[in-house]
């Protein structure tokens, strides 16, 4: 059962239809309470960092998020604002800090060439550094996925990042940490390509369940 | 390799129904709600703008023999059609509080369009970037001459405000808003083409994406909508109107030089050999043969 984690951000909605599509068994966790009976998560995310980063202090998530992906070792996925709440510290709307499974930091994208807007909105490639491994399986090296984003996750080790698009400098796409995944771009979104995501996250939490 | 131009259809429904529009005024119906996104994700489209121009009263679909049951509000077409659309789905019309937007959000909405509420109290645009951040907010524009004049109009399109576009575009920027949908009044529903002036002025001015809308007629129209800076190409009529308005629409701006998406790469399943395929002596009508390979 994967869990859709509600911290009253986010599109829930657009998350929950993928993961029905994709004929995943989830249920929402409006609580911190509800994590306990999930085997996975998926955090979808829309809103601000240092919004998202105080609900998870305050709501109690941080304690039970950091039990169940962190001591219990259960699969993760986020999406997006899910994805960059996995980084060390926030930049946006001051200095917040983050769930710190994946070392780094969120900054505002600041591409040099001054044509590009920001948001970065819309149809991107990404280029996976892995393939037939993780979320990317069956995508090859490549697919275009939608982004909507003004800031970026900035990894501290290269090794985390699975797949980066380009966005006047490059962006990373798609990061993974063992058990811990997080996607920029909205697979929910994303069409065949993004329900590709969601189906591969569902099966690798399916086939640890029967090993 | 960077962002792709986008092609959005613009669906506008009004007490219920898909409507076609001229000049903000006129309004044909084209069909119930559903059949047209369904299409549409089918087809794998880029993003769809689904604006509630609803002026008063209920949304009947007056049909009760389609399978859905007749939806009285917006917001329960909405959570319906969002079910079957996994591409972003941006809606307005109607939204007049954060409670609003939270509301679409709720039900499936990814961006949500302000527009008249925005004049009325800017400080909504700043409010909403805050709690659902600005990649969600899109200020709606509409502009029409008044008395020799470019205004920003509002209450669809009924009650000019004075505001000059470009200062309004940049205004809302600095508020919150994440990117405009940019409409011109006089060119809906005539098919002759963007009002590519106003276009270059907005993007020039602001440096959030700006979403072209209002007059396209022909495919190749698009393509003069992003060479005036715009970051998508959005039409309305068009996709009701003409065969595979997606794959055209595409072809079109992609003939012209533009980085789009094209409609048929990102299909998760392996590529079939299309080229491979030896060619066929039989003749052309030969059904059966059709069918076996097909």
């Amino acid at each position: 059962m994967i869990g859709l984690i509600d911290i009253g951000l986010g599109n829930q909605r657009s998350v929950a239809n993928a993961l029905e599509a994709v004929e995943a068994v989830y249920r929402p966790c409006l609580q911190p309470e509800d994590l306990a009976s999930c085997s996975a998560f998926v955090l979808p995310g829309v809103g601000s960092f240092a919004d998202a980063s105080q609900r998870l202090t305050r709501q109690g998530w941080l304690m039970a998020l950091n039990q169940e992906v962190q001591d219990k070792q259960k699969p993760y996925l986020g999406i997006c604002l899910g994805m960059q709440l996995l980084a060390t510290t926030g930049f946006e709307n001051g200095t917040s800090p983050g769930l710190n499974w994946i070392p780094g930091e969120v900054q505002p994208l600041a591409p040099r060439d001054p044509e590009l807007t920001i948001p970065h909105m819309g149809w991107n490639d990404v280029l996976f550094h892995e393939m037939e491994t993780g979320l990317s399986k069956g995508l090859g090296t490549s697919a275009c996925f939608y982004f909507m984003h003004s800031f970026q996750f900035c990894a501290e080790t290269a090794k985390h990042v699975k797949g980066i698009t380009e966005y006047g400098s490059q962006v990373t796409a798609c990061v993974e940490n063992h058990h811990i995944w997080g996607a920029q771009f909205h697979p929910e979104k994303s069409q065949g390509a993004g329900l590709s995501v969601i189906r591969n996250f569902n099966h690798l939490v399916s086939a640890r369940h029967e090993c | 390799m960077s962002v792709k131009a986008r092609l959005i259809p613009v669906l506008l429904l009004k007490n219920g129904l898909l409507v076609r529009s001229e000049d903000f005024q006129t309004h044909q119906i084209i069909g119930n709600p559903y059949n047209e996104v369904a299409r549409f994700n089918q087809w794998n489209v880029d993003e769809l703008v689904y604006l509630d121009i609803t002026r008063e009263g209920e949304h009947d679909l007056r049909r009760d023999d389609l399978k859905h049951h007749n939806s009285t509000n917006f917001l329960d077409i909405l959570e319906n059609l969002s079910l079957k659309c996994f591409m972003p789905l941006t809606c307005g019309g109607r939204i007049r509080s954060i409670q609003d937007m939270r509301e679409r959000f709720l039900r499936g909405a990814d961006k949500v369009i302000v527009n008249t509420q925005a004049v009325r109290t800017p400080s909504i645009l700043e409010k909403a970037a805050s709690v659902f951040g600005r990649q969600a907010v899109v200020l709606g524009m509409d502009v029409k001459c008044v008395n020799g004049s470019e205004q920003v109009c509002i209450a669809c399109g009924q009650e000019p405000t004075g505001l000059d576009p470009v200062q309004w575009a940049q205004n809302a920027e600095k508020l919150g808003a994440g990117e405009i949908l940019l409409q011109r009044i006089e060119r809906d529903g005539k098919g002759l083409g963007y009002d590519t002036d106003l276009i270059q002025k907005v993007t020039r001015a602001v440096n959030i994406p700006v979403i072209a809308c209002s007059g396209v007629g022909q495919f190749t129209d698009y393509a003069a909508g992003i060479r005036a800076g715009a970051s998508a190409v959005a039409a309305a009529n068009i996709w009701h109107f003409k065969e595979l308005s997606d794959r055209q629409g595409k072809r079109a701006l992609h003939e012209a030089g533009i980085n789009v998406r094209l409609p048929f790469s990102t299909d998760s399943r392996p590529k079939r050999r299309r080229q491979a395929r030896p060619k066929r002596q039989s003749p052309p009508f030969d059904f059966k043969q059709e069918t076996i390979l097909a």
